[in-house]
């Protein structure tokens, strides 16, 4: 059993938890990611680690409710107990040598993205953070990205922070204003991440998306989070989940995504339901 | 006098028009009568060939003479001494080519059903008493196992029973590795199982889930931590593909996948379970091993209605147990032998539609012995398929590999280990199971387990 030491709402719809897990905390590594059940009928699910505390022994994961299981790991609070977590799973990213990199993160992805700056902050680099979020209330971890990039971009779809746009529209201005960059880090929706990639292939600048597909046992062992990189079939959970962004196949891996959404909908109505008949009791 | 009947008593069975809609137990198992009236089939031979079938060396004429008399409890006593795990094996062990295969009987007739016997000595006892294994006094040394599949269990009971300090470190979160995740709930109960890990937990060994060795512990590590010895027993377990195109639409799993999400996070159940898995209403399995079997017969229960084996040798080659092919044919699973596949056909969105296929015809043995399938000109084919699962073999986890600089290992992933002790290269690091072999079954990782054991015990013993 792993307990809650720490929650936090950092907007409407994303949480931040600290989850005591000593021997993770122990290895984990920027890139990484764990996978947790919250209860005994509960799924499996992976999630990025966003930060963690080796001498606390704790791994914070920031998670957006968007189905039955974050909904339900959004519930608990601190002191409450996680059933399972088991990590720290996947490829660390690679981030030495980098002079000069550009960090990307959409919406959530901003989460997964902050131990990258971070890391690639305390290596020295100079780091440019761009973010895009819906709009104003869902802007995340705004202060800490700060205290780890030389300059950051936020962008709202909606422009109600005063900077309407996508991220994409950020880093175009950046490159063509003559900045170069060593490495692009893009983190979050595939449709943004492809954009990105897109993007960066014109100037030939490497670029590392992070990868989240369904997956089960994260260990290399079910297959299902399969994704083709330069035409190979690749596993996200041991050889990835950063890949270049330039080889990755993002139309095959949006379909792919779609497999479950009858279900994850009938799961999310139903838990929605049963919530909605003990309130009403 | 023993009963000279030709036949085995028969094994009574969950009707297949019934069964193949629920995922209870197949096989009933037999009563105290059938099994005395089993037992008296056994001659009782002096050469005991039974015995050297036997990875695990149990004392076959001896337990079945312990039935014969009506001591059910000493029979399975008498199983314990040398097997861990009495009511797995009786169940999922391949006694045709191992015990049975050698028993004098089978000369004229059927073999004694050894595996029935001890499938019953193993349940009546579980229903009948407690275990009361205590365990044994430490002495005060660790040692580390890797999995808690079959041979890492049955390692560490070993160990246990000889007063070491074992602990298991098992990376999902339930103990048990494929007959937990693999085996499916109708041939091999996940109580049961449960039951058995609790018998090797009460000999003093502790296991630790969510433990991915090799990631967030490395061999390194688990010598700091005190372990003077590891053994791995970490599986099988990349899915193998077919590398055709159309393997990445959705509806295709690795039989790995589809039998996880089944077997360990209880899919059929789905959505008291939150895990869903995806059936439609015709399904294909490419394979003819026993977890080709196992798949197509899940993806029955859970409500196809035409499930197909696509096979492309003949049955001759199929390497399932005839046992399981023949369950799978009850239950209305079509085989398409001498059938391969070319590609897996989709729909705009990206869902499987279809499977194209080739009839193939056999030519001349190739290195494993078996005919090689040769391509029939102009036979392509399609099979109307929604889902189509591939169970066509896997590859050795690489993450402890990986993990473990130094560590010999064959080109195809398998960790090179002696025959006889399981010793890999590094000096007190052992494995066996399918770590080793490649995917094989149940009672060899068992078997190897018990080797390593032994091996582990003895270079213990002799360092100072």
């Amino acid at each position: 059993m792993f307990r809650i030491v720490r929650k936090e709402v950092l907007n409407p719809v994303v949480k931040l938890m600290e989850i005591e897990a000593p021997f993770v905390a122990r290895k984990a590594e920027p890139g990484q990611f764990i996978i947790l059940r919250v209860n005994e009928e509960g799924e499996r699910i992976p999630l990025t680690i966003a930060d963690y505390d080796r001498e606390k022994g704790t791994v914070t994961i920031i998670f957006q409710e968007v189905g039955k299981t974050t909904m339900l790991l959004g519930s608990l609070e601190e002191g409450d107990y996680l059933l399972d977590f088991a990590g720290p799973l996947g490829a660390a990213s690679h981030l030495e040598g980098v002079k000069k990199a550009a960090v990307v993160g959409g919406g959530l992805g901003t989460a997964i993205a902050y131990p990258q700056a971070k890391k690639l902050h305390s290596l020295g680099a100079e780091v440019d953070v761009i973010t895009g979020f819906r709009n104003s209330s869902f802007i995340l971890l705004e202060e800490e990205l700060k205290k780890v990039s030389s300059r950051l971009f936020i962008t709202t779809d909606d422009g109600s922070n005063g900077n309407k746009g996508f991220v994409t529209d950020v880093l175009k201005k950046l490159l063509e204003e003559g900045n170069r960059y060593d490495l692009v880090i893009a983190i979050g929706p595939l449709i943004m991440m492809k954009m990105v990639s897109l993007l960066t292939k014109q100037y030939g600048i490497k670029t590392i998306v992070s990868m989240n597909p369904v997956m089960i046992d994260g260990t290399g062992m079910c297959g299902g989070c399969r994704v083709t990189v330069g035409c190979k079939i690749k596993f996200a959970c041991v050889d990835g989940p950063d890949f270049d962004g330039h080889e990755v196949d993002f139309d095959e891996a949006m379909r792919r995504q779609a497999m479950y959404r009858e279900q994850e909908k009938k799961s999310l109505e139903d838990h929605v339901c049963r919530l909605g008949g003990v309130l009403n009791a | 006098m023993p009963d000279m009947s030709l036949e085995k008593v028969k094994m009574p069975e969950q009707d297949p028009e019934v069964r193949s809609r629920n995922f209870n137990e197949v096989a009933l198992g037999y009563t105290e009568e059938m099994a005395v009236k089993e037992s008296h089939r056994c001659l009782n031979c002096k050469t005991r060939p039974c015995v050297s079938g036997c990875p695990v060396n149990v004392q076959i004429p001896e337990f079945i003479k312990l039935i014969s008399e009506g001591d059910f409890e000493g029979a399975y006593n008498k199983i314990k001494e040398t097997n861990n795990l009495p009511a797995i094996c009786g169940r999922v062990c391949p006694q045709e080519s191992q015990c049975e295969k050698l028993c004098v009987r089978g000369k004229k007739g059927e073999p004694v059903g050894i595996g029935r016997l001890e499938r019953f000595a193993a349940d009546w006892f579980m229903a009948n008493r407690q275990t009361n294994v205590k365990a044994a006094e430490k002495n005060g040394k660790k040692v580390a196992v890797i999995g808690s599949g079959p041979a890492g269990l049955t390692c560490a009971g070993d160990l246990a029973k000889k007063g070491y300090d074992v602990t298991v470190f098992e990376a999902f979160h339930v103990p048990g590795g494929v007959l937990m995740y693999g085996i499916p709930e109708f041939r091999l109960p996940k109580a049961l199982v449960q039951k058995e890990i609790d018998t090797v937990r009460s000999l003093g060994v502790k296991i630790m889930t969510n433990m991915v060795i090799g990631k967030v512990l490395t061999l390194e590590d688990l010598k700091r931590e005190g372990f003077e010895a590891v053994f791995i027993g970490s599986g099988a377990g990349l899915p193998s593909f077919m590398g055709i195109p159309g393997e990445n639409l959705n509806g295709v799993y690795s039989a790995n996948e589809f039998l996880t999400r089944i077997n360990l996070m209880k899919a059929y159940k789905y959505p008291e379970s939150d895990t869903p898995v995806r059936v439609t209403e015709n399904v294909a399995v490419v394979g003819g091993g026993n977890v080709a079997m196992d798949a197509a017969r899940c993806a029955k229960r859970l409500g196809a209605k035409n499930v197909y084996i696509v096979y492309r040798r003949s049955e001759e080659e199929m390497p399932a147990r005839l046992e399981e092919i023949h369950h799978a044919k009850e239950e209305g699973i079509i085989f398409k032998l001498l059938t391969n596949p070319v590609r897996i056909i989709g729909t705009d969105d990206g869902w499987v539609s279809g499977m194209e296929c080739v009839e193939m015809e056999l030519g001349e043995p190739d290195a494993s012995g078996r005919r090689r399938p040769v391509k029939k000109q102009g036979s392509e084919h399609i099979l109307d398929v929604g889902t189509v699962i591939i169970a066509i073999g896997q590859s050795p986890n690489p993450l402890i590999k990986s993990a473990t600089p130094g560590l010999n290992t064959h080109e195809w992933g398998g960790i090179i280990a002696n025959d006889e002790t399981g010793a890999t290269n590094l000096e007190g690091v052992y494995a066996g199971g399918d770590a080793v072999t490649g995917a094989a079954t149940v009672i060899l990782a068992m078997g190897a387990g018990k080797k390593a054991a032994k091996a582990i015990d003895e270079y213990l013993g002799n360092k100072k």
